[in-house]
């Protein structure tokens, strides 16, 4: 009986959470523009959508913005979160304090002051400071996810590779840096999806013909929604659908045909 | 908490730092920022457009014939579009606007007069056009005309069996959740202000008031308050009534054949749209020379096409078909344009008036 | 020596902290300025106290209204989810949570988009009805449309806090519990609850501040008909151009997200949520 019901809340749940994403697929290969008319099966707009430069762009815009501004922020946050395990307590505190501004800030708050910085400093909008707004939305992520790992890292591996003549900073990389490596890459991926799901940040610091993704599809939204944008949702999401099937099960299996195998 | 306290009075004490300082911020009223570079070597066009008004085919022609690259952004409505002016937070090129707009631009000195030495195919536009520009444009100096129209009802003749001759059918029960309103504030503000009596200009407070009780009143009629949706909301027929500018009719009965529009009798808005060249631009040649790529006659009429809206281009009048020209909701005749008035620049506390009483009809 | 070495690791945190003066702590000063001085300059209250004009407080208040709304609807979804996850086996339950975040990597507008063309008065919610001869029911542009919106689009962050917290309690406990002579409604109330409290935490923060502060969902789904504080600091900004008042308003919505976090704390006695 409880088997019974945790299977059809379960159901339940699933379509709640896939029917609007079906819709969208289906939508993709809808003949006709209109969305209220369903005028038989084509691949056209996915045809169009390789032809229309402006979403080509906007493709390319959401992927190089996320790249630079997640390498960045991995960057400047592995190296913060070794500063802030050295500081004293207070120091460690008003800095993480500082940090967690943007993660409980709202979005809307932290992009408008964001913008109302730029132009009081006559900082035209473009592309730059798209990237520079991401770039501080996505630190605090990496070091949520590496301050964790440092802090367990053992501290005595790294003295007594320093006794054993290392150089601090190869005794960093030698032993350190493996023990954290999970939170970093855990951290880059984190802030490489927030980057690619932004919207509201990117909207309000976005400059003159500078589109990623979600802005586009917003200004499509008000005046008529070209379905290639429903063509391009539906390959990303396809890809990041098989991405993250290898990624994450094929260890999984692996793992679990070895302990098997153990046994 | 104790920390976020310490936090929030330190942001406090730096904020009152910084005011000390003094200096006038931007968005409070204050100068737009002048061009501080000049024209670099790259050679683009920064245009600022409404959403879907233009045939983006024409963009690539015109890179092609100028060798221009075009960087193509576009706005909802003239609201949106003037505080990324004013602020000075994007530097455009050319500019879109509408009438009042233009003239709010000219009178906070955003913009800057037009070299016409690059613009010789001005010629093709029609004297009575550049004549009723000089309404808020005196001289020519800062705009050229792109398209007129006017603001009036599109129906779905299936479901409004009636005949639609007045705004008071936005107010009638029968199409209860059945109405789209426009979210540009004039123009919402327009249509209850004629309805009322008044002139679509009204600075007049109590008639501004009743104008905004009365799109109170009318709030739980309507569906939803947008600009561009409404014609596809139309076209699917999610709703039976909306206002709508009179190009999008065209579109509109094209993909559905049971849709109409009309100017109601008590009278409308007769509206320009022009292109203006802001003060901070740093493309300003290029930018005239996208003004005189869109009048050139074979272009204006390709973009008639695709647009439906009436053209002051009098060379691409004649390439266009008589049905056309003579369709009173593309081209309004006189009898039309007797009734309407054009919208002018109000002062800002004037505005704020507007701009208060339309957040306070949303929120109801 | 090592005095001398932390110094110098210390300075690493250094280009980071030059960033966040830049990035964080100035434009929250901007956001200050702004919204402590009036258009002519001068020290003001009046784009603080703004918010209590009759539409902006109204708005402030729908947004709360709903936002909590949102929240509740979330953890009383989310929580029956965790636990049937926590009795799945492990890979079993890591393949819910797959399926269950994927919709996530659909675009944010675009998942919101869809459920306008479900709820249309024409939609596919409607054309189904009429199919089954009921009739149509008009869902789009109301509250409850922004409201399931909120919840399909937050209900995630809810879940995965949860699961997170009651896969780490012990089978024991509730054994424990259950020799003790508790039937399962209460060791639900008395054993269970209680040590989930720091994922239901997580969990409230994470849905009731971006449903609070949202101006997006109630743009795709309410029409522009219905206005939260979100819409209202966006149209200060990008349309009615008073950036001060936007800024003041900005102010009192900071307040109330640092407020709740502060309520939040209050319960959470560990002082740790667990985040993500």
């Amino acid at each position: 009986m409880k088997k019974a019901f945790s299977k059809v809340y379960l159901l339940l749940v699933f379509l709640f959470l896939y029917v609007p994403i079906v819709i969208m697929m289906a939508l993709s290969f809808n003949a006709s523009k209109s969305r209220a008319v369903w005028a038989g099966f084509s691949t056209k707009w996915y045809e169009e959508l390789w032809r229309s430069a402006s979403i080509m762009d906007a493709v390319k815009n959401t992927f190089t913005i996320a790249l630079i501004s997640s390498a960045a922020a991995t960057v400047l946050g592995v190296l913060a979160c070794i500063g802030i395990m050295a500081m004293s307590r207070r120091g460690k505190t008003v800095t993480m304090a500082v940090n967690n501004i943007p993660l409980l800030n709202a979005d809307i708050v932290t992009g408008l002051s964001l913008m109302l910085t730029y132009v009081f400093f006559g900082i035209s909008l473009g592309y730059g400071t798209i990237v520079f707004a991401h770039i501080t939305f996505n630190v605090p992520y990496v070091i949520l996810s590496v301050m964790p790992r440092l802090k367990n890292s053992s501290r005595s591996t790294y003295e007594a590779a320093m006794d054993l003549g290392a150089s601090p900073v190869r005794a960093f990389f030698a032993v350190v840096m493996p023990e954290i490596m999970p939170g970093i890459v855990s951290g880059f991926l984190l802030s490489f999806s927030m980057s690619i799901d932004d919207f509201i940040i990117t909207y309000f610091t976005k400059g003159a013909g500078v589109n990623t993704i979600s802005t586009m599809i917003y200004t499509q939204v008000r005046r008529g929604i070209v379905p290639s944008m429903y063509a391009l949702s539906t390959i990303l999401f396809v890809l990041v659908m098989v991405l993250l099937l290898i990624t994450n099960f094929a260890p999984a299996a692996k793992s679990r045909d070895d302990s098997k195998k153990g046994k | 908490m104790k920390k976020r306290l310490c936090l929030f009075l330190a942001m406090m004490m730096a904020a009152i730092t910084c005011l000390s300082c003094g200096r006038s911020l931007p968005g409070t009223g204050g100068e737009g920022k002048g061009t501080e570079e000049a024209s670099k070597e790259d050679n683009t066009v920064v245009v600022y457009n409404y959403g879907d008004y233009i045939d983006e085919d024409l963009i690539a022609v015109f890179e092609e014939q100028t060798g221009i690259k075009v960087i193509y952004d576009v706005f909802e409505t003239n609201e949106e579009m003037y505080p990324k002016i004013e602020s000075g937070a994007i530097a455009y090129d050319v500019i879109c606007a509408g009438e009042y707009t233009i003239a709010k631009m000219m009178a906070h000195d955003l913009l800057q007069p037009i070299n016409y030495d690059n613009i010789p195919n001005i010629k093709n536009i029609g004297e009575q056009y550049l004549k009723m520009c000089e309404q808020y444009d005196p001289g020519n100096q800062y705009s050229v005309p792109y398209v007129f129209g006017t603001v009036g009802i599109l129906y779905n003749t299936k479901e409004v069996t009636e005949p639609v001759t007045s705004w008071d059918i936005l107010w009638d029960e029968k199409y209860s959740g059945q109405i789209f309103m426009s979210k540009s504030i004039r123009d919402s503000f327009a249509v209850a202000l004629i309805r009322a009596g008044y002139s679509i200009n009204s600075t007049d407070e109590a008639e501004i008031t009743e104008a905004k009780n009365m799109l109170i009143e009318q709030k739980p009629l309507v569906q939803g308050y947008f600009v561009d949706q409404t014609r596809d909301k139309m076209i699917a027929e999610e709703g039976v009534l909306g206002v709508i500018y009179s190009g999008d009719y065209m579109e509109a009965k094209n993909d559905n054949e049971d849709l109409a529009y009309v100017v109601p009798e008590e009278g409308s808005n007769y509206w320009t749209d022009a292109w203006v060249i802001p003060a901070n631009a740093k493309h300003k040649a290029n930018a005239e020379a996208w003004i005189n790529f869109l009048c050139d006659a074979e272009v204006a009429a390709q973009n008639f096409d695709y647009l439906w809206y009436s053209t002051p281009n009098v060379a691409a009048q004649e390439l266009i078909e008589e049905e056309y020209l003579n369709d009173p909701a593309i081209f309004p005749d006189e009898e039309i344009l007797s009734r309407c008035e054009i919208l002018a620049y109000l002062e800002p506390e004037v505005e704020n008036l507007y701009n208060n009483a339309w957040t306070e009809v949303l929120s109801k | 020596m090592s005095d001398r070495r932390s110094t110098r690791r210390r300075l690493l945190a250094g280009p980071y902290i030059v960033w966040m003066v830049l990035f964080t702590l100035v434009p929250l000063a901007m956001i200050f300025v702004y919204g402590f001085t009036a258009p002519q300059g001068g020290l003001t209250m009046a784009n603080i106290l703004a918010v209590g004009q009759k539409e902006n407080l109204k708005a402030l208040l729908l947004s709360l209204k709903l936002s909590l709304l949102c929240t509740v609807i979330c953890l009383l979804l989310a929580y029956p989810l965790a636990m049937i996850l926590r009795s799945n086996t492990k890979s079993s339950a890591s393949l819910i949570v797959f399926i269950f975040i994927l919709p996530m990597w659909m675009n944010f507008l675009l998942r919101t988009l869809a459920w306008q063309i479900l709820l249309e008065n024409n939609g596919v919610i409607n054309t189904v009805l009429t199919f089954f001869g009921l009739p149509k029911a008009k869902m789009i542009n109301t509250e409850g449309a922004i409201v399931l919106g909120m919840v399909y689009n937050y209900l995630p962050f809810m879940v995965l806090p949860l699961y997170n917290v009651l896969t780490k309690i012990d089978d024991s406990i509730f054994e424990a519990a259950r020799d003790l002579g508790a039937n399962s409604f209460w060791t639900f109330v008395r054993v269970t609850v209680p040590l989930s409290v720091p994922g239901i935490i997580s969990g409230i923060t994470m849905v009731f501040v971006p449903a609070l502060t949202t101006f997006v969902i109630s743009d795709l789904l309410g029409g522009g008909k219905i206005l939260l504080i979100g819409n209202v600091i966006e149209q200060k900004f990008t349309t009615t151009y008073n950036w001060n008042v936007g800024s003041g308003l900005s102010i009192v919505l900071m307040i109330f997200v640092i407020g709740s976090m502060a309520v939040l704390q209050i319960f959470d006695k560990d002082g740790e949520g667990t985040a993500l």
